[in-house]
């Protein structure tokens, strides 16, 4: 299950409408073992394409010391579809190689209707996972670093 | 030339579970070489057919060594290699 907040399925989802028809890939950094998305960052699509996403070599390396340096983790890898489903392809399924992170993917096929599915992609299995919506993270549980509210 | 090698999650497996590993070699191909006789099955994970596996990205300091020649890219004493798998898909 992916809990996150409103604002970073917006942030996802307005990237992928403004690069499409390319497909627009990015991270949201957490702290380091809480399952909790925090930071949204927009990677650049080094391939520019309507079929095919990379990281750009240089930002990747930048943004996964920024990470390591502030003890988070990349939570979730997001990227889009703009013209297929969003559903992991037998490419995203291949490449993927982060198996801590929870796969967003975000179609813009249909210029009217938002879609966004989260998976786990781990040694090669693709499991579905539920999307959470929260308008902030207080009051509801996310991970194991989790402080309960006082009472 | 000793180097320090940062490992990803998924390369772990190779180092009982050490995220930074020694190394020494004058060439990113000697580096992984070395890395092979201490961490079994390395090599097969970055090299595919004689150059470096296409969704490996590997650094020397700051600079992806596609642009420096790929596994014959030079390395110095003191430098960081940094492994990172490729985020990529279609």
């Amino acid at each position: 299950m992916l809990t996150i907040r409103r604002d970073l399925v917006e942030a996802m989802i307005a990237h992928a409408r403004r690069d499409h028809p390319d497909e627009a890939c990015g991270v949201l950094a957490g702290p380091a073992g809480s399952e909790r998305p925090e930071r949204f960052i927009a990677m650049t699509n080094a391939e520019r394409s309507p079929t095919f996403y990379r990281f750009d070599s240089g930002e990747h390396l930048r943004v996964w010391r920024a990470m390591d340096a502030a003890n988070e983790e990349p939570v979730v890898i997001y990227h889009s579809h703009t013209m297929t489903e969003a559903v992991p392809s037998p490419t995203d399924v291949a490449i993927a190689a982060e198996p801590g992170a929870h796969y967003v993917l975000i179609s813009t096929r249909d210029p009217d209707v938002d879609e966004l599915c989260s998976y786990r992609i781990i040694d090669g299995e693709v499991t579905k996972e539920q999307v959470v919506v929260v308008e902030s993270y207080m009051f509801s549980h996310t991970g194991a670093d989790d402080v309960p509210d006082a009472p | 030339m000793a180097v320090t090698v940062s490992v990803p999650t998924i390369l772990r497996t190779h180092t009982g579970g050490e995220k930074s590993v020694k190394a020494s070699g004058g060439t990113i191909a000697e580096v992984i070489e070395d890395l092979e006789t201490r961490h079994s099955g390395i090599k097969g994970r970055l090299v595919k057919d004689g150059s470096l596996h296409r969704f490996i990205n590997v650094y020397v300091n700051d600079e992806d060594v596609r642009f420096a020649g790929g596994l014959a890219a030079a390395v110095r004493d003191g430098d960081n290699v940094t492994i990172l798998p490729a985020v990529a898909g279609g």
